[in-house]
């Protein structure tokens, strides 16, 4: 009863942004944006700061509410629901069953500071899926070892490194067993030598698992070996997309080419 | 004599040991104002902080302006309107209770704002984090936002413990027999005020030294292991 709007790009697409506006007071982030993500498709968002990109994970995760458009995931309205055949804005317990399709990491990490490794993980698996506490803890365990940090599952945040606090931050999120990962600058925070170990735990993630990954970077060279798909935004809407031995190799778009110039630039001189 | 007690007025020694009993009842009074003011303040204090973090402005400008209006007059003030006003409304209350409340109702302006300062020193990434796992709203704030907003509050609120402690003498102004009003009564009735006073001096101080160290022992054994305070 919904879709007259999806121009079906790839073939199955488990994200649908389509004319998606969002605001900030006057400034306008996201500009009848139109995006889609196949399933299974590991795609990079890079671009200017300010371009609208972190929003974009935002708003998939309900974080940020938008001004209008249509957004579905995995063949869902995600920020409204249909009532009578009629899309009405989502009700919490509408947004919450979206939230089970997708995980995120942020930047900041955002562990519970007050939480052994273990508990962060483990919270919302009991409390939110409904898991014994064995179950939770066996899976907790799991994805600790994914991520390469069991021995470290008493401790407190407070105590790890940031490399090794993003690490049990994307087994937090995994651990709720979501389709879609959203990764929102994951290595920004880290100070430069700690950036490895984090982007060889989402390569890994992306190599061995079919989830559908969407990620937010600075990391170009990373960018171009881990995804299908790059897209360039900038001033809220997606400027080109393209593979990324294309993207890198032979921009089209000259703000893509001016982008990844000066990108280049600082990041040598830094 | 007061509360039946005789004193005796021997030398001042004795007489200091004569009139303790009858100041220690003096001092439960003050404890149980003090506990009672407490209590109130700390919910009242809740219940404030709560509206004012609505975002609905209906409700939480009433609020701040209330808690405004708490903070900039006298508690004095606060006690005669409480006192004289509201029989004139058919509210008649206790002495005791009027006084207490009063104490409780001008500290929870205060707490409020300890509270706010604790929940808002929660980042926006914490409870961010929190719905991109979905943990519900109510579990939100109890197991992710209270237990790291808690040890900051608990040490303030404690302060204030021990400022409403000392407030408490205010009462006496409405006849309420704690320990200040006792130990001037003494003073009018034997003519010696410099043993009595220096009594409440002592008694206060012992007092203030164990809510204190009260308040330091729950600051330290609080669990907040892993939550960065400062």
């Amino acid at each position: 009863m919904n879709d007259t709007s999806n121009p079906s790009d790839p073939a199955s697409p488990i994200i649908v942004m389509d004319q998606v506006v969002k605001r900030f007071g006057d400034a306008l982030v996201l500009d009848h944006l139109d995006f889609q993500v196949a399933k299974g498709e590991k795609v990079t968002i890079i671009g200017p700061s300010g371009s609208g990109k972190s929003t974009v994970l935002r708003i998939l995760m309900t974080l940020e509410t938008i001004d209008s458009g249509l957004i579905h995931v995995a063949g869902k309205p995600l920020w409204h629901e249909y009532r009578d055949g009629r899309p009405v804005p989502a009700s919490e317990a509408h947004l919450r069953a979206m939230r089970k399709e997708m995980g995120m990491v942020f930047q900041q990490f955002n562990l519970f500071p007050h939480m052994t490794v273990r508990r962060n993980i483990t919270e919302s698996p009991i409390h939110v899926l409904g898991l014994s506490k064995a179950e939770a803890e066996q899976r907790a365990h799991e994805y600790l070892e994914l991520v390469g940090m069991t021995e470290h599952a008493d401790k407190f945040p407070g105590q790890l490194s940031g490399g090794q606090q993003q690490r049990v931050a994307i087994a937090r999120a995994l651990a709720m067993r979501p389709n879609i990962m959203l990764f929102d600058e994951p290595t920004s925070a880290l100070d430069p030598e700690l950036v490895g170990e984090v982007l060889t735990v989402i390569r890994r993630l992306s190599e061995e698992h079919d989830l559908t990954m969407l990620l937010v970077t600075h990391e170009m060279e990373f960018a171009r070996q881990i995804s299908d798909r790059v897209c360039f935004f900038d001033k809220g809407v997606v400027v080109e997309q393209a593979p990324p031995e294309e993207m890198f190799a032979e921009p089209r778009e000259e703000r893509t080419r001016e982008f990844l110039k000066t990108f280049i630039r600082t990041r040598q001189g830094a | 004599m007061l509360f039946g007690i005789e004193w005796n007025t021997a030398n001042d020694w004795v007489f200091a040991w004569s009139i303790l009993p009858i100041l220690l009842r003096g001092l439960i009074v003050t404890i149980e104002a003090t506990l009672l003011g407490f209590v109130v303040g700390a919910a009242l204090g809740l219940v404030l902080a709560a509206l004012k973090s609505v975002r609905f402005r209906l409700i939480s400008w009433p609020a701040r302006v209330f808690t405004e209006f708490l903070r900039d007059t006298p508690l004095l003030v606060q006690l005669f309107f409480l006192y004289y006003v509201l029989p004139e409304y058919g509210l008649v209350l206790p002495a005791f209770l009027t006084g207490a409340l009063a104490l409780g109702v001008q500290y929870s302006a205060y707490m409020s704002e300890v509270y706010r300062a604790g929940l808002e020193s929660i980042t926006r990434g914490q409870v961010e984090a929190a719905r991109a796992l979905d943990i519900s709203p109510l579990r939100i704030f109890t197991v992710v936002i209270l237990p790291q907003a808690i040890p900051r509050i608990i040490p303030a609120l404690g302060n204030y413990l021990v400022s409403i402690m000392k407030d408490v003498p205010v009462l006496s102004v409405v006849s309420i027999l704690e320990l200040l009003n006792v130990a001037r009564i003494i003073g009018d009735r034997s003519f010696n005020y410099m043993v009595p006073l220096t009594l409440v001096g002592v008694l206060y101080l012992i007092l203030t030294l164990v809510a204190s160290a009260g308040v330091r022992y729950l600051d330290e054994h609080l669990p907040k292991r892993g939550i960065p305070l400062h």
